[in-house]
């Protein structure tokens, strides 16, 4: 076992739940015990080699989350000001949070619902996790973390985006948390949810499970802002089940962290359900982030179109592996998957790899990636009108960017995206 | 070389300067001064020995065949990576032109039309615009101008052109037409104000209206503190922006130059011409 999960399951409590919880978090215990953290030879960790992490020594939790100073202008996010929901180094913060109001949207601790219907989580909490590859998710059963519960009841629209946003706060310690988030829309409801991250001065590890379940007709907009503190490290997992003409529209923006890792594990389980995953990383000092999608066909015209990319600068390393299977049966599915990727620096790397599978009979499949650098024709032609070089390189790689920004139809939430991406890009280039 | 030294374009200018403003200080009047410019691509010399002065105020022409290094000098004067100097100068209002970056050439008051404008996807129209204009103002310690201003002058200048609103809200050149990207330089050089516009062969892939769309675009440019080089293939369009002076392009350097009736000729008996001429001299 790795230094650093035999620290933290050592004399790790087990949750106050019901048996079949803590029975979960056992076979996790023992799971992990068995296989450990993935290495090079899982080949879903062949970018991401985990050697320095699994040695590290973190504490487990923040007993002193609840008092911890957060800035609330780290907290604000433009275009989506009214339901907050707030963890600071994993633990939940009601002081920090506003809770909507009842309605059709609930939005339960996952310690509460735990005490009065643990059933109701008894699925997503069940889910079983084999494979090396899944070591982290083991870890977040393994451990009790917090978690929050989010539910739209059918036929209901909810008007406002829900702001959900994980805090790594500065700590005597680097630690490590994790978090679950279980979301369920009921048939025919929406909803905007906007994960965010955030972060300044820590190197703590965030573990971050989310299960989302679509309903049928249902439609939920996911947007994800990774925007960690710099020397962070944070693994993702969202996985989503999609009903019959459900729609599951994720965009996702991994600016921050010293090392990330998400995983998008997306299933079309519904006749005519559809996902649509535009993703931005923007990279740059000796970052390393790991984009990996996986989404299945299950069900018969189902459709998935992905468009992600990429910026890379300096000794950074970007690594997106997107796969699509579609299974047997899934006829009439259409998939569309494309990465394209700036390198601007000789020392920066991208390894890209699209993957298609396809079982079925009738269908209409498309991927790609590409890998280059800025187009040097406009360059000079933006600078021959006088725009200054270090601008124009700016201005094009935001342009390139924002292919996979466009669709965020929140122009406030829009914008706010497009500074945090500006003040990522390089400006001051050769 | 003395049959070159005869047909030197600065010689012409000269006596033709000499002809019509008798008074004004020759040097005052000079916007840009090549001297036997040599410039080469890839090791590949391809502008050798050219020479030409352009005053403010004047428009000239610069023909010649395929190959014969038009574009290259168009490029060499708005600052393309890729092209070495070898030997030569080039000054623009008495400042080695050569020394700057084509975003300072641009604020000093170059501009080049580009024979194919590029297209940059994501990009607006309009906000390329106005930061290209903006950054110009800046460099030259200007004030930058407010939406509300930028609009006003792009709604002036777009009449001029017959350009559609709708252009300014497309990402800059993306999907346009051949006509449509000619025209759009225009339009910039137009917004830029420039004081010397070099003119790429806008004229190639447009049709009759547009040509002279595009040249009543110039033609309301043309001013005594401005310049223009058109380098095209064809007469057609000095049909409707009119030079001044004539010069001929081939072989990387001037080799003829007159005034707009030399453009006649050249379409009457063709590039061979000038080299059967040539030929002649030396011989």
């Amino acid at each position: 076992m790795s230094v650093l999960i035999a620290n933290l399951l050592d004399d790790a409590p087990f949750a106050t739940g019901p048996d079949w919880l803590v029975q979960a978090q056992r076979d996790a215990r023992s799971n992990l015990g068995e296989s450990g953290l993935p290495d090079a030879r899982v080949e879903a960790w062949k970018y991401t080699n985990l050697r320095q992490l699994s040695q590290r020594v973190l504490r487990r939790g923040d007993a002193d989350a609840p008092s911890r100073d957060v800035d609330s202008k780290l907290l604000e996010l433009p275009g989506v000001e009214h339901s907050r929901i707030v963890f600071v180094n994993g633990a939940l913060r009601r002081d920090l949070s506003c809770f909507p109001l009842a309605g059709a949207l609930s939005v339960v601790p996952l310690a509460s619902v735990l005490a009065d219907d643990a059933d109701s989580v008894k699925k997503p909490l069940l889910r079983e996790y084999a494979e090396a590859e899944s070591a982290f998710a083991q870890l977040n059963t393994a451990l009790s973390g917090s978690g929050i519960v989010i539910r739209v009841a059918a036929n209901s629209t909810v008007p406002e985006p829900l702001h959900l946003v994980f805090v790594g706060a500065s700590a005597e310690h680097d630690l490590a948390w994790s978090a679950r988030v279980i979301v369920e829309l009921g048939t025919a409801a929406s909803l905007q949810l906007i994960e965010h991250h955030v972060g300044i001065d820590h190197a703590h590890l965030g573990n971050v499970v989310s299960q989302l379940v679509i309903g049928d007709n249902a439609q939920l907009d996911l947007i994800q802002i990774q925007n960690g503190a710099e020397a962070s490290t944070l693994i993702r997992r969202t996985e989503a089940s999609i009903a019959s003409n459900a729609a599951l529209n994720i965009h996702t923006l991994e600016l921050g962290g010293q090392l990330v890792r998400h995983d998008l594990a997306i299933n079309l389980d519904g006749n005519a359900a559809r996902l649509t995953s535009r993703g931005v990383f923007a990279l740059r000092g000796r970052q390393h982030v790991d984009s990996h999608l996986d989404i299945r066909h299950h069900a018969r015209d189902t459709t998935c179109d992905v468009l992600w990319r990429g910026v890379i600068d300096e000794r950074a390393r970007g690594v997106f592996h997107g796969a699509i299977t579609i299974e047997r049966g899934a006829d009439g599915s259409d998939a569309m998957l494309s990465n394209k990727n700036l390198l601007l620096s000789a020392q920066a790397e991208i390894d890209t790899q699209p993957v298609l599978v396809i079982h079925a009979d009738e269908v209409k499949a498309a991927h790609g990636a590409t890998v280059g650098q800025l187009d040097d024709h406009a360059l000079f032609y933006m600078r021959s009108r006088g725009i200054p070089e270090a601008e124009a390189r700016a201005l094009l790689t935001m342009a390139f960017c924002r292919a996979a920004l466009d669709s965020i139809n929140n122009p406030a939430l829009l914008d706010a995206l497009t500074v945090m991406l500006i003040e990522r890009l390089p400006v001051t280039q050769p | 070389m003395n049959e070159r030294c005869a047909t030197s374009p600065c010689v012409t200018q000269r006596q033709h300067k000499s002809l019509t403003s008798g008074t004004a200080s020759l040097d005052e009047n000079i916007m840009l001064k090549i001297e036997n410019l040599h410039a080469s691509v890839a090791g590949k010399e391809i502008l050798k020995d050219l020479s030409l002065t352009v005053n403010a105020g004047e428009v000239h022409a610069v023909m010649g065949p395929n190959g014969a290094g038009k574009s290259t000098l168009g490029n060499v004067l708005a600052g393309r990576e890729g092209y070495e100097i070898t030997a030569g100068t080039v000054s623009y209002e008495g400042k080695n032109l050569l020394d700057l970056d084509p975003e300072e050439r641009a604020a000093a008051g170059m501009f080049l039309a580009f024979q194919y404008p590029v297209e940059i996807p994501g990009v607006n129209n309009t906000y390329f615009l106005r930061t290209a204009l903006n950054a110009q103002r800046k460099r030259r310690g200007e004030e930058e101008l407010d939406s509300v201003q930028f609009l006003k002058r792009v709604r002036e200048k777009l009449a001029v052109l017959h350009l559609k609103d709708e252009l300014l809200h497309r990402a800059v050149n993306e999907g346009f037409s051949g006509g449509e990207k000619k025209r759009n330089e225009i339009f910039q050089m137009a917004l830029l104000e420039p004081k010397l516009a070099v003119l790429d062969e806008t004229d190639s892939g447009l049709d009759i209206d547009a040509m002279k769309l595009v040249a009543d675009g110039v033609n309301a440019m043309r001013d005594p503190s401005r310049a223009f080089i058109v380098i095209t293939h064809y007469q057609r369009l000095l049909d409707y922006i009119v030079p001044d002076f004539v010069h001929v392009l081939a072989e990387g350097r001037i080799v003829q130059s007159g005034d707009k009736s030399l453009a006649y000729k050249l379409e009457e008996h063709g590039y061979a011409w000038i080299a059967e001429r040539k030929l002649a001299g030396t011989a």
